[in-house]
C-alpha cells in the first residue's frame, strides 16, 4: 500500500535540498492514509510492490523528482517524472531528475517488461497533484483567501480575483508544514490542462549525451580502482583445469591474476567463474588475458551442437506436447482429413549485443559493497551481491548509471557480481569490463524455438481447426536446470492468446533442455511466437488467393473481448478488466495500417512487395506493414515501414515513435542476421563481424509510426514493435519473391534468382 | 647544436609520444600498442569516446585525427606522434557543435551510447561532403552501429545540419 507522506523534516536525499523545502514521499507505510487507492499495486499482481516516489521543492523553486527506473533508451527516466511534473504544474525547465539507488522502498525497480509507465503513472500523478494542492493551500493561507479562489499556474499559485502570485519556491516552506491532503480532496487535471502528458519532452539527459559527458556504466570511476578482464569457460559450466599465472604478469600494467570459483547450477545471475586479470587499465587487462592459456574441462554442455539441437527441437515439435489451450476439438477435425496445411518455423538463439558491453565498478569495504553499474534491476543487484558476498541486501548500495543499451541483458547482474567478488578478494575497488567477444559468447540468450503449425481449412481457405505447438528451452531453466517447458509467462506471449476466431483451436508446448543460459530479450517469446502465427496466417491467405489484410481481419473475427480466464494466462500481470484482449482494438490497428500504408492501392515495381502482421504484446496492439524490394541477387531493401500503435494513453509520443522506429531496426537485425550457434558447447560467434546487427544502409529507409489516440490505460511501448515487424518483413519478402521464409535468419533461405 | 635530452626517462618497451588532445598538449608514456581509445578513457578520463567492439566494427570509439574520423579502438598510440586528436568533448569548442545541436533538435539518441561516435563520424562526413545525398550518408555512416536503431533520425539530423531538405 502506498500513501503520500510529508517527509520534509526528514530531509530528502542527503544534501539534495536545503532547509525549508517541501518534500513529499509516496511510500509504503503500514497503515495507509488511503487504503482504497492502491490499484496500481494490484495492477501488477505482485504484492511486494510498494511504489515510493519522492518529489521535493526547494525554496528557490527547484523541483527534484526521483527516477527509480533505469534509463536504457526508452526515456522512462524522463517520462515518469514528467507525469508528476505535469500534475504539479511545474515548469519543466526547473525540474531536476535524481536517479534512485536500488532500494525496495521505491517499489519495483525492474525496468523490464515494458511496464514502467503502466505501473507508476497513477502514483506519479498523485504525487504531483498532492504537492500542488499543498502549495495552493499554503498560498491561500498566506493571502487569507479561500482555497477555491487560488489556482496553480506553471510554478506559481495565482489568486484569481486579485491576480496576486506566489512562486512554488516561496511557498515550499509553508506547504511543508501542512498535513498531506486526502486523495479524495485532490483535484487531478483534466486532459485538456495537461502540459506534458501526451505531448512529451526530450530526454532529460540529451545534452549530456551529445556532448559526451553523460555517465554510462562504462564511464564510472572511483579512486584507487583497478581494471579486470575475465576469461570464462567457453562452455557454460566448464571447470578451470590449468592456466599460466606468470605470462600475463609480463604485460606492462598487469598486477595479478585471480580465480573466481565456478558457479553451482542453476546459473541464475551468479558469476560464471573463471580467471580475472587485474591491471592498471582496461587495455593491459585485455592483453594480459591473452596470455592466460587457460585450459578447461568443458563438462556436460559440451554435447551442445546447434545443428543437432535444431533437429531435436523440430522433431519434438512434430510430436504431441503439453496442452496449453484448447477450444472445440481440433483433433477430430484433423482426423477427418480434408484440406490440411502444415508448416514448421524456426528462430535461433539471439544475443542482446547492447552497444555498451557488460561493465561494473564495485567497492567492497568493511563488510559492505557499493557498486556503480548499468543495470535494469538494482534490487536484483542487491540480492545477487548479498548472496555472493554473504552479506545483507541492505549492505549493498547500487548506484544506477545510464545504460548503453540493455534489451533485457542488463537485468541479469552476473557481471556486477564479478566486480563485487573481485573487490572483496582484492580489498580495493574493481572495474570489470567485458569485451564484445565476452558479451556475444556469454549471453543470456533469447531461446531458440521451433514451431509447428497446422490448419484444416474450408473452401474459402479459412481454418476450421488450428494447431500450434512451440518448443524452446525455457527461461525457467536459468533458475532451475530441470525446467524444460515454457511457463505461463512465456506462453502468454503470442501463444495462449492467439486472437483468432477459430472454433477448434489447440495450443501446445513441447519440452527442450537448455545448454546455455536462457534469458529474455526485447519482446522475448513474442518474437518466435509472433513470427510463426503471423507468417502462417499469411501463408494461408496466399494459399486461399485472398488479400492478406482482408484474410487477417477474417481470422480475427468480430470485435469482442476474448475470455482467457479458463487458461493459465497472466496477461502480463495486468487485470483483464483494465486490459482485456480486445479484438476491436486489434482490428482497428490492422484497418488503420492498411489505410496509412495505402495497402492494395500503391503500384509496386518488379521485385517489390508488401507484407502485414498484427500482434498484441505487453498489452499494446501493433500492426505493421513492410514494403521491400528484392533484387536478382537476393538482396533485400526495406523501402518503407508503416506501424500503427494502440498503447492506450501515450505519455511521451515522440519517445514512443522512437521506440517503434528502433523496433523496426531491431527486427531487421533478427531477420537479416541474428543467429547464435554452438559447436561442442562453445558459442561460435564473437563480435559484430559474425553476429552482425543492422547498419544504416540495411535498416528500413523510412519508418512511419502512427499512434492511436486512446484514453485506455497506458500499456507498453519499448518491446511491442518487434514481434509484428519480423513476420511483416518476411511476408513482404514472400509477396516480392514468392519465397516463404520459415527459418531465421534470412541467410537460411535462398532468395536470389542467380 | 646538441639536442636536448628527453625530459622523461622512457622505460624499455615503452614509448614517449607527444600529441594534442582537444587542443591541449599531452605526452603519452606507456605501451606503444595501446589503442588511443584506452589512453583517452583510462588515462585522460575523456570517457565520451566509447568502447563498443575493440575491432573497428561499430564506430562507437570514433574521434578525429587532424579533422578526419578514425576508430580509436584500433589506432595504436605509436602512430600518433604529433597528431591532433579531437574527441566529442572538444569538438564543439566549449559549446555544442552545429551537428550536436542538430542531434538534439531531431531527438536522435535513445540510450545514447553510440551517439558520440555517430556525431564525430557525421562531422567528418560533412566536412568532406557538405551536402550529402542519402547514398553518401549511408556510405559515410554505415560503419557506425546503433543497436537502438536511431538511423532514421541520424539521417534527418545530418540533413538538417547540412541544410539539405529531407
Amino acid at each position: 500500500m502506498s500513501a503520500i507522506t510529508n517527509v520534509s523534516r526528514r530531509g530528502f536525499i542527503t544534501g539534495l535540498v536545503g532547509a525549508g523545502a517541501l518534500v513529499l514521499s509516496a511510500r509504503y507505510i503500514p497503515q495507509p492514509l488511503w487504503a482504497e487507492e492502491n490499484n496500481l499495486v494490484g495492477a501488477l499482481g505482485k504484492s511486494v510492490l510498494h511504489p515510493d516516489i519522492f518529489l521535493g521543492i526547494e525554496t528557490d523553486g527547484t523541483v527534484h523528482i526521483v527516477a527509480h527506473r533505469s534509463e536504457m533508451g526508452t526515456t522512462t527516466r524522463t517520462s515518469l517524472p514528467m507525469v508528476a511534473a505535469d500534475e504539479l504544474d511545474a515548469d519543466w525547465k526547473r525540474v531536476k531528475i535524481e536517479q534512485a539507488i536500488g532500494d525496495p522502498k521505491y517499489g519495483d525497480q525492474s525496468t523490464d517488461g515494458s511496464y514502467s509507465i503502466r505501473a507508476f503513472y497513477d502514483a506519479m500523478r498523485q504525487t504531483g497533484a498532492t504537492a500542488r494542492t499543498m502549495l495552493v493551500q499554503a498560498a491561500a493561507a498566506q493571502w487569507k483567501v479561500p482555497v477555491s479562489e487560488c489556482k496553480a499556474n506553471l510554478h506559481t499559485v495565482v489568486h484569481t480575483p486579485s491576480g496576486r502570485k506566489l512562486g512554488y519556491g516561496e511557498l515550499a516552506t509553508a506547504a511543508s508544514k501542512l498535513p498531506v491532503p486526502k486523495k479524495a480532496d485532490l483535484q487531478f487535471k483534466n486532459k485538456s490542462e495537461w502540459r506534458y502528458i501526451g505531448k512529451g519532452t526530450k530526454s532529460f539527459d540529451i545534452n549530456n549525451v551529445v556532448n559526451g559527458t553523460a555517465i554510462f556504466g562504462m564511464d564510472a570511476k572511483v579512486d584507487g580502482m583497478v581494471y579486470a578482464s575475465i576469461e570464462h569457460s567457453p562452455v557454460i559450466g566448464g571447470k578451470l583445469k590449468s592456466y599460466d599465472d606468470k605470462a600475463p604478469l609480463q604485460v606492462a600494467g598487469v598486477r595479478q591474476t585471480v580465480i573466481i570459483d565456478p558457479f553451482k547450477p542453476p546459473a541464475v545471475f551468479k558469476p560464471l567463474g573463471g580467471v580475472a586479470v587485474i591491471a592498471d587499465n582496461t587495455w593491459a587487462a585485455f592483453q594480459g588475458r591473452k596470455k592466460l592459456n587457460a585450459v578447461w574441462d568443458s563438462g556436460p554442455n559440451a554435447s551442445f551442437n546447434s545443428d543437432d539441437y535444431k533437429k531435436e527441437l523440430q522433431q519434438t515439435a512434430r510430436q504431441k506436447g503439453d496442452l496449453v489451450r484448447s477450444e472445440g476439438d481440433a483433433e477430430s477435425i484433423f482426423a477427418k482429413g480434408g484440406d490440411v496445411v502444415e508448416a514448421d518455423y524456426y528462430v535461433p538463439l539471439l544475443a542482446h549485443a547492447p552497444m555498451e558491453p557488460m561493465v561494473a565498478v564495485a567497492d567492497f569495504k568493511n563488510g559492505k559493497v557499493t557498486t556503480w553499474c548499468p543495470t535494469q534491476n538494482p534490487q536484483a543487484v542487491q540480492e545477487t551481491l548479498a548472496q555472493e558476498l554473504g552479506i545483507g541486501k541492505e549492505d549493498v548500495t547500487c548506484h544506477v548509471t545510464l545504460l548503453g543499451g540493455a534489451f533485457g541483458r542488463k537485468s541479469k547482474p552476473d557481471y556486477v557480481a564479478e566486480a563485487a567478488v573481485l573487490s572483496k578478494k582484492l580489498g580495493k575497488p574493481v572495474k570489470v569490463v567485458w569485451s564484445r567477444e565476452d558479451d556475444i559468447k556469454f549471453g543470456y540468450y533469447n531461446a531458440v524455438a521451433a514451431m509447428y503449425m497446422k490448419a484444416a481449412v474450408d473452401d474459402r481457405g479459412k481454418p476450421t481447426a488450428w494447431l500450434q505447438r512451440s518448443v524452446f528451452p525455457p527461461i525457467a531453466s536459468t533458475f532451475n536446470q530441470d525446467a524444460v517447458h515454457g511457463e505461463a509467462g512465456d506462453l502468454q506471449q503470442g501463444w495462449t492468446d492467439i486472437p483468432y476466431a477459430i472454433p477448434n483451436l489447440r495450443v501446445e508446448n513441447g519440452s527442450a533442455k537448455a545448454h546455455v543460459r536462457i534469458g529474455w530479450l526485447r519482446s522475448v517469446a513474442n518474437i518466435y511466437h509472433g513470427f510463426a502465427v503471423q507468417s502462417f496466417s499469411d501463408e494461408l491467405a496466399h494459399r486461399a488467393k485472398r488479400d492478406p489484410v482482408e484474410y487477417l481481419l477474417d481470422l480475427l473475427g468480430p470485435a469482442r473481448k476474448v475470455d482467457l480466464s479458463a487458461h493459465k494466462y497472466p496477461n502480463y500481470d495486468a487485470s483483464t478488466d483494465d486490459y482485456p484482449l480486445d479484438i476491436g482494438r486489434m482490428r482497428q490497428v490492422v484497418e488503420m495500417v492498411a489505410e496509412k500504408s495505402s495497402w492494395g492501392k500503391r503500384k509496386l515495381g518488379q521485385g517489390s512487395g508488401m507484407g502485414i502482421a498484427v500482434h498484441r504484446s505487453f498489452l499494446t496492439y501493433v500492426a505493421t506493414v513492410v514494403e521491400v524490394n528484392v533484387d536478382n541477387s537476393g538482396e533485400v531493401t526495406i523501402a518503407r515501414v508503416d506501424t500503427v500503435v494502440d498503447a492506450g494513453l501515450v505519455v511521451n509520443p515522440e519517445a514512443t515513435r522512437s521506440q517503434f522506429e528502433g523496433a523496426a531496426v531491431f527486427g531487421t537485425s533478427i531477420v537479416r542476421s541474428g543467429e547464435i550457434t554452438a559447436k561442442n558447447g562453445a558459442i561460435e560467434q564473437s563480435n559484430f563481424s559474425d553476429y552482425p546487427v543492422a547498419r544504416m544502409n540495411e535498416a528500413p529507409r523510412q519508418t512511419n509510426v502512427y499512434i492511436v489516440d486512446s484514453d485506455a490505460p497506458p500499456a507498453g511501448v519499448g518491446e511491442p514493435g518487434v514481434p509484428p515487424f519480423t513476420p511483416a518483413l518476411c511476408n513482404a519478402i514472400f509477396a516480392a519473391t514468392g519465397t516463404r521464409v520459415r527459418e531465421l535468419p534470412l541467410s537460411r533461405t535462398k532468395l536470389g534468382k542467380a | 647544436m646538441a639536442r636536448s635530452a628527453p625530459a622523461v626517462i622512457v622505460r624499455r618497451g615503452e614509448a614517449m609520444i607527444q600529441l594534442k588532445v582537444n587542443g591541449k598538449s599531452q605526452s603519452f608514456q606507456g605501451d606503444p600498442d595501446m589503442p588511443l581509445l584506452w589512453y583517452l578513457r583510462d588515462v585522460l578520463g575523456l570517457t565520451g569516446t566509447k568502447f563498443g567492439c575493440g575491432a573497428s566494427l561499430c564506430g562507437a570509439c570514433t574521434v578525429h585525427r587532424n579533422g578526419k574520423a578514425i576508430r580509436s579502438c584500433v589506432t595504436p598510440m605509436s602512430t600518433l606522434s604529433q597528431a591532433e586528436i579531437t574527441t566529442i568533448e572538444g569538438v564543439g569548442g566549449g559549446q555544442l557543435h552545429p551537428v550536436q545541436k542538430a542531434w538534439v533538435e531531431a531527438n536522435v539518441p535513445q540510450c545514447g551510447y553510440c551517439q558520440s561516435g555517430q556525431i564525430m563520424q557525421a562531422i567528418s562526413l560533412l566536412a568532406k561532403t557538405p551536402k550529402p545525398t542519402d547514398e553518401e550518408i549511408d556510405d559515410g555512416m554505415q560503419g557506425n552501429i546503433c543497436r537502438c536503431g536511431t538511423y532514421q533520425r541520424i539521417r534527418a539530423a545530418i540533413k538538417a545540419a547540412a541544410g539539405v531538405t529531407a
